[in-house]
C-alpha cells in the first residue's frame, strides 16, 4: 500500500517571487519563538507568560521602543558592514573587536585629551566619529592584511582579535583610565555626549526620557550608502562577482587583494563608528560590556537581511527589541537561543529558495 | 614557576582542546566543516554538569555530554548533508544555538558541587622514575583517555579500511560513491562522532578537568583555538596533540608569571601592575592567529591543503565534487 501522496523535492527553475525571502525570514523566526516556547516548557517555565513580557519590555511604551531603537543603532552599522564584506565571501565576525576598538580610540579624544575639551561639540564629535572609524577600520585591517596576502583564515583570525580586543580594552579601563579603581573610565565632559531627543524634551515634553541618539542615523546613512554602493556602483559590483566566482572576477582583471582590504576596512570602520556611537550617546564613557554581543548579533542580522543593508534596518529592530526584552527576563541566555535559532532555520529555509517541494497525489493506475 | 607543573597543566588542559580538535578532524576528513565546535562544547560541558548534578553520578554526566555533543552536531549534518546549507554560516549558527541553549538550560547551575570524575594512577607506568610521576600519576582519567585517543585515531584515519574510505569521502566524494561507499552517511556518522568529541571536551571541562559551570565563559574560545589547531595541524591528529598540549603549557605559564616578584633576576612587571595581565590573557589568542599563519606559510611550501571536497555539498549527478 503505497501512500496517496508523493513528496517530490525539484530544483527551481523560474525565478524567486520577490516576497519570498522576507516570507521565509519571517516564518524562521517565528518557528524560532515556537521551539524556544517548547525548550521553556522543558525548563519548568510558561513559554506564554514569558514571551508576553517579552513582548511588553520591547514593544509595550515608546520608552521602550526608544530603547530598542538604540540597540538597534550599532547593529545597523555592524550588520551593514556584516553585508559588505558576506557579499564577498570574506566570512569577517571581527565586529565585536572592531566595535571595542573604535570605542577605544573615540574615548582617547577625551581622555587624553587629543583636543581642548571646551572646543565646540561638533568639532569634538566629529574627531570621536573620525578616531572609531580609524580604530575600527585598522582593526578589520589586520585579517584583512593576513587573509589577502597569506591566506589566513578570517573567521578564526577575526575571532581571536575579538578576544584580544576585550582585553586591550580592560587593560585600559581597569588601569590607566580607571575611574578611581572602578572598571570604567569617569563620565565623559557633555561635550562628547552625542545628542539626544531627550535633549529637546523643554520644547517637545513628549521627548522626554527618550534616550534615542544622533547615533542612529549614522547607521541609517551608512546602511543606505552600502545599499546604494552594492547596487549600483562599479565597485559593488565587483564586490559580488568576486563573491560569486572570485575566478571569473580574476580573469576579469578585479583585483581581489585589494578589495578584501578595502572590504575588511570599510566593514571595520562601521563597527568602529558603532563603537564610538555608543560610547558618546550611551554610555558616556568607556566601560567593560558595553557591547551585547552586537558583533555576533550582527552577523545574524545580515544573514536574515540576505545580505540587504536596506533589509538590516528593521531586522536590527526587532533584534533590538529581543536585546532589550532579554536583559529584563529569564532565563538570560533565551534572546541568544532565539538568535541563534533563527538564524539556523533561516538556512535550512534557503533550500526553499532553490529548490520546490511538490506534494502531487499518486496517479490513479488507468483500470 | 615550576617546569614539572607546567607540563602537568598543559598535558591537562590540553586534552580538552585535543578532544575537540580530533573530532573535528575526523569530520572535516569527511568533509563536513563544523564551526560550531564552541557552542557543542558549551552544551557538552552544560549537559555533562548539569546531568552529574541530577543523577549524583559523574559517568552518567560524562554520557550525557557525549550524546549533546554528538546530536546537537547531527543537526549541522542535516543542514549541511541534506540542506546543502553553507557550512560556514551553519557552523556559526551552531556556535550561537548551542550557546543560547547552555545558557537557558544550564540556568541556575552556577556554583553548584556535582560529582567529577576521578584522577587516577595508571598502575606500572607511574611507578617509573621521573616519567611516571609526571605523565602517569594523579592526572584526570580523561586526561589518559587522550593518551589512547591521539595514536588511535592516527591509526585509524591513515592505516584503516574505514579511515581511507573516510578520506575518499572527504576527498572525492564522486569517486567514493561509485566505489560504493555510502558519502551521506559517512558524513553523518563522522559529524556525529565529531560532535560526541566535543561534547566530551565540553564535559572534561565541567565535570573532569578544570570542574564547574561559569556559564558561557566556561569554554572561553577553545572551540575555535581548537579549529584553528585542525587547521595548523594540517588535518593530522598527531600535530594537533602536540599543538593541543603546548597551548595548555602556555596558559599555565602565563598564569605562573603573574607569581614571583622577580624573574631571572628581573623586576616582575606582571606582579607589580597587576593590569598587565590583560595583555597575558591575550597571549593564547595571540599565539592561535601567528599558528595559523606559520601553518599557512608551511602549507603553501609543501601543498598540503584541507580535505578537497571540505564544505562542498554533494549531490549525485551535479558536475564538481
Amino acid at each position: 500500500m503505497k501512500a496517496p501522496f508523493k513528496i517530490s523535492v525539484e530544483k527551481r527553475m523560474e525565478e524567486i517571487p520577490k516576497w519570498m525571502p522576507a516570507a521565509i525570514s519571517l516564518g524562521a523566526v517565528l518557528v524560532a519563538f515556537i521551539i524556544s516556547g517548547i525548550i521553556l516548557l522543558f525548563t519548568g517555565s510558561n513559554p506564554i507568560r514569558i514571551f508576553r513580557f517579552f513582548f511588553n519590555a520591547a514593544f509595550g511604551s515608546w520608552g521602550a521602543f526608544s530603547d530598542i531603537l538604540v540597540k538597534a543603532t550599532p547593529l545597523i552599522m555592524i550588520g551593514t558592514g556584516y553585508c559588505l564584506a558576506f557579499k564577498m565571501n570574506i566570512i569577517s565576525i571581527g565586529g565585536e573587536g572592531q566595535f571595542y576598538m573604535g570605542a577605544f580610540f573615540a574615548s582617547l579624544v577625551v581622555l587624553v585629551p587629543l583636543v581642548p575639551l571646551d572646543s565646540p561639540k561638533i568639532l569634538v564629535l566629529s574627531l570621536m566619529a573620525l578616531m572609531g572609524i580609524i580604530g575600527g577600520g585598522l582593526y578589520g585591517l589586520i585579517p584583512g592584511v593576513l587573509k589577502a596576502y597569506f591566506n589566513v583564515n578570517e573567521i578564526i583570525t577575526t575571532l581571536m582579535l575579538n578576544y584580544v580586543a576585550v582585553n586591550w580594552n580592560n587593560y585600559w579601563i581597569f588601569g590607566k583610565y580607571s575611574d578611581a579603581g572602578f572598571q570604567m573610565t569617569p563620565t565623559f565632559d557633555k561635550v562628547a555626549w552625542l545628542p539626544r531627543l531627550a535633549d529637546l524634551s523643554k520644547n517637545i515634553p513628549f521627548f522626554s526620557g527618550i534616550t534615542l541618539h544622533l547615533g542612529v542615523v549614522f547607521g541609517l546613512i551608512a546602511a543606505v550608502l552600502i545599499w546604494v554602493i552594492l547596487k549600483s556602483s562599479r565597485w559593488g559590483y565587483e564586490i559580488t562577482l568576486i563573491g560569486d566566482n572570485p575566478r571569473a572576477a580574476e580573469y576579469a582583471g578585479v583585483n581581489i587583494k585589494r578589495n578584501i582590504l578595502l572590504v575588511m576596512v570599510i566593514s571595520g570602520a562601521l563597527a568602529g563608528l558603532a563603537g564610538m556611537s555608543e560610547v558618546t550617546g550611551v554610555v558616556h564613557r568607556l566601560q567593560e560590556r558595553i557591547s551585547t554581543n552586537y558583533g555576533f548579533s550582527g552577523v545574524i542580522v545580515a544573514w536574515l537581511a540576505k545580505l540587504n543593508p536596506l533589509a538590516v534596518i528593521p531586522i536590527s529592530i526587532l533584534f533590538g527589541g529581543l536585546i532589550v526584552a532579554g536583559r529584563e527576563i529569564q532565563p538570560s541566555g533565551l534572546s541568544f537561543l532565539i538568535q541563534g535559532l533563527t538564524l539556523f532555520l533561516v538556512i535550512s529555509s534557503d533550500i526553499l529558495l532553490r529548490y520546490k517541494i511538490r506534494i502531487t497525489r499518486r496517479q490513479e493506475k488507468a483500470l | 614557576m615550576n617546569i614539572e607543573a607546567i607540563i602537568r597543566a598543559g598535558l591537562s588542559t590540553g586534552t580538552i582542546l585535543i578532544f575537540a580538535a580530533i573530532g573535528e578532524i575526523l569530520a572535516e576528513r569527511s568533509g563536513v566543516m563544523n564551526l560550531g565546535l564552541e557552542g557543542v562544547m558549551l552544551v557538552g560541558a552544560m549537559a555533562a554538569f548539569k546531568t552529574s548534578h541530577v543523577t549524583q553520578n559523574a559517568w552518567l554526566g560524562l554520557i550525557a555530554g557525549i550524546l549533546a555533543g554528538g546530536i546537537l552536531s547531527l543537526a549541522h549534518g542535516l543542514v549541511s548533508i541534506h540542506l546543502q546549507a553553507d557550512q560556514t554560516v551553519s557552523g556559526l549558527s551552531l556556535t550561537f544555538l548551542g550557546t543560547g541553549l547552555a545558557l537557558v538550560l544550564g540556568e541556575g547551575l552556577t556554583g553548584l558541587n556535582v560529582p567529577t570524575l576521578p584522577n587516577v594512577d595508571i598502575p606500572l607506568l607511574s611507578s617509573i622514575p621521573g616519567i611516571g610521576r609526571i605523565f602517569f600519576s594523579d592526572f584526570n582519567i580523561l586526561v589518559y583517555v587522550g593518551y589512547i585517543l591521539i595514536p588511535l585515531s592516527w591509526y585509524f584515519i591513515f592505516k584503516t579500511r574505514p579511515g581511507m574510505h573516510l578520506r575518499a569521502v572527504g576527498e572525492k566524494p564522486s569517486a567514493a560513491d561509485s566505489l560504493g561507499i555510502n558519502v551521506y552517511g559517512t558524513r553523518y556518522l563522522y559529524t556525529f562522532i565529531g560532535g560526541c568529541l566535543a561534547g566530551l571536551a565540553g564535559a572534561s571541562i565541567s565535570i573532569a578537568i578544570s570542574s564547574g559551570w561559569y556559564s558561557n565563559l566556561t569554554t572561553s574560545g577553545q572551540g575555535w583555538i581548537a579549529i584553528a589547531l585542525v587547521i595548523f595541524a594540517r588535518w593530522n591528529p598527531i600535530p594537533a596533540a602536540m599543538g593541543g598540549y603546548l597551548f595548555g603549557m602556555l596558559r599555565r605559564f602565563t598564569l605562573d608569571l603573574q607569581g614571583p616578584m622577580s624573574i631571572l633576576g628581573f623586576r616582575n612587571p606582571f606582579f607589580y601592575d597587576h593590569n598587565l595581565v590583560f595583555f597575558l590573557q591575550m597571549v593564547p589568542f595571540l599565539l592561535t592567529i601567528i599558528a595559523l599563519l606559520w601553518g599557512s606559510g608551511a602549507a603553501r611550501r609543501k601543498r598540503l591543503g584541507a580535505p578537497t571536497a571540505l564544505g562542498v555539498p554533494y549531490v549525485r549527478g551535479e558536475r564538481g565534487m
